[in-house]
């Protein structure tokens, strides 16, 4: 069984990038996204702190992934909230990410007429992301 | 955590009657110039007038209507400053009410960006009463809002929860003058719903059980509603379904077959029902060969032969098939009367507007851009999905 990257780190989010430029079908299903975001995952658990996990994602590539030292480091598109426990559902699979954002439990700022737009590239991001064996800070 | 959301409901005959009973001082009709000639806007206004309400009348709503036509509508929704918004017709006219509701209170806004993802605060000006004369969208009891973008040729899915209207007046005696055309097109968008709503990924225990409901209800009245448009049992039967599927669906999701419909209605101008009934077998038999899906227990409910949910997916396209054909709805392209060329030239954009809609989030089995480029071409001749 490969080692468990521990979540909201800078080496889960590079990891992310990693599974997303090998997916063809997150290449496909992206292929019109343009926009940078940010994932900040609230604290809970064993995490004391906001994390931002920054990604530059670009007509179905990952151009650029790492853990941004504070919200300001850079000014993305989008960015999406919510506490751990919450990205942990949506990581399993538990948590559909659509609904998640319609029930509020993920919040966001951007512009939402764009995702609305591009649901399957956020379902493929998401499907990416439950492939990496994740160590979560809270049990 | 996830909501079902509903408006009060008045169904049944007379239901009409229940306007007489509203409160508030301006009612503002958003219809079509078809139920002004059919006196339906007359029968509105008279029992709003009893209310002590006054009214005034948007008649211009188009079928599949586009952003421009929801901007006039708003301008002089605005001139009027009404306390109540009736949508009054089939999808396009509530769906139109709709959207002219979010601009006249929120005239910041610009159609194309409205999301389900918002906190518009309506109601600060009005309420909405959707009234349906179609037995089929279910759109008096969603808060779904189709535009067509013009500019774009693209029909688009947006809305917002607090767009889900106040009240709900299904009155089948409104329906019992539909055409069997109209009859068949919209039941077969009422079928699809409640269909692509049971096999949703979203689908949930408050909306199986409406969904399955309209499904049996379909089936049995539909073709009586068809064959007799005289038959009231047959009429009220559907036209409760049709909000049947409009709870069920909306409060889980639709599917591929709206998404491909969508995509068909705003470059070829096909009725919506008539668009996503024709692609529905089409798509049923792409998601049973890998999705996890449930036609095996709509097949059941319908006491079709349903081993497995193979065999089940089999029965229930050949349920669909005979329905179609009993009412005389078209179940290729080819028999829509579409030209092969101008068709097959248009499957990339099909396929791109496809993709766009949000109706597929929760399909339960999701095409690539190749398999619906497939899925587009097998319809046009009616060839069975084997991939």
């Amino acid at each position: 069984m490969s080692e468990r990257i521990p979540f909201a780190t800078d080496a889960w989010v590079k990891r992310l990038c990693e599974e997303l430029n090998k997916s063809e079908r997150y290449r496909e299903a992206a292929k019109k996204w343009e926009g940078d975001l940010y994932f900040i995952i609230e604290p809970e658990g064993r995490l004391t702190e906001k994390v931002f996990m920054y990604m530059d994602l670009w007509h179905g590539e990952c151009r650029q992934a790492f853990v941004a030292e504070d919200e300001n480091a850079v000014s993305p598109a989008f960015r999406m909230w919510a506490p751990v426990s919450i990205w942990k559902r949506i990581i399993d699979g538990k948590l559909d990410p659509m609904q998640a954002l319609l029930t509020r439990q993920l919040k966001m700022k951007g512009n939402m007429a764009k995702i609305m737009r591009n649901v399957k590239a956020a379902q493929e991001l998401v499907r990416c992301a439950t492939m990496i064996p994740t160590e979560f800070p809270i049990d | 955590m996830w909501f079902f959301r509903s408006p009060q409901i008045v169904f049944g005959e007379h239901a009409l009657d229940y306007l007489r009973q509203v409160e508030g001082q301006r009612a503002f009709i958003v219809t079509d110039e078809t139920m002004v000639q059919m006196g339906f806007v007359a029968l509105v206004e008279e029992r709003l007038a009893e209310a002590g309400l006054e009214t005034a009348c948007f008649a211009e709503v188009e079928p599949d209507p586009s952003v421009e036509t929801v901007e006039r509508g708003a301008a002089q929704m605005r001139a009027f400053a009404p306390d109540w918004i009736i949508g009054l017709g089939g999808g396009s006219s509530m769906d139109a009410a709709k959207a002219m509701w979010i601009l006249y209170e929120r005239p910041d806004l610009d159609p194309r960006a409205i999301t389900p993802f918002d906190h518009l605060g309506l109601r600060q000006k009005a309420r909405m009463i959707a009234i349906p004369t179609t037995s089929g969208t279910g759109s008096e009891v969603t808060w779904a809002i189709v535009l067509t973008d013009t500019e774009e040729a693209r029909k688009f899915g947006t809305g917002c929860p607090e767009a889900l209207p106040d009240l709900a007046i299904v009155d089948p005696h409104l329906a019992a003058r539909m055409p069997p055309r109209l009859t068949a097109d919209t039941g077969m968008d009422a079928l699809t719903q409640c269909i692509e709503g049971y096999v949703s990924t979203w689908h949930n225990d408050f909306t199986d059980g409406l969904n399955l409901k309209g499904i049996q209800l379909i089936f049995e009245y539909l073709p009586r509603a068809y064959e007799n448009p005289d038959d009231m049992e047959a009429r009220e039967h559907m036209h409760n379904a049709a909000t049947l599927s409009g709870l069920g669906y909306m409060n889980a999701m639709v599917g591929l077959a709206h998404a491909m419909g969508h995509a068909l209605g705003a470059h070829f101008h096909v009725p919506h029902g008539r668009a996503v009934g024709l692609y529905l077998p089409y798509t049923i038999e792409f998601s049973v060969r890998e999705g996890d899906t449930r036609y095996g227990e709509i097949a059941r409910s319908l006491g079709l032969p349903a081993a497995d949910e193979v065999e089940g997916a089999r029965s229930l396209v050949q349920a669909i098939h005979d329905l179609a054909r009993r009412i005389g709805q078209p179940l290729t392209i080819q028999e829509l009367g579409l030209d092969a060329e101008s068709y097959r030239t248009r499957i990339p954009d099909l396929v791109t507007h496809s993709e766009e809609d949000a109706s597929i989030v929760a399909c339960p089995r999701q095409p690539t851009t190749e398999e619906l480029h497939r899925l587009f071409e097998y319809a046009y001749d009616g060839r069975s999905v084997d991939f």
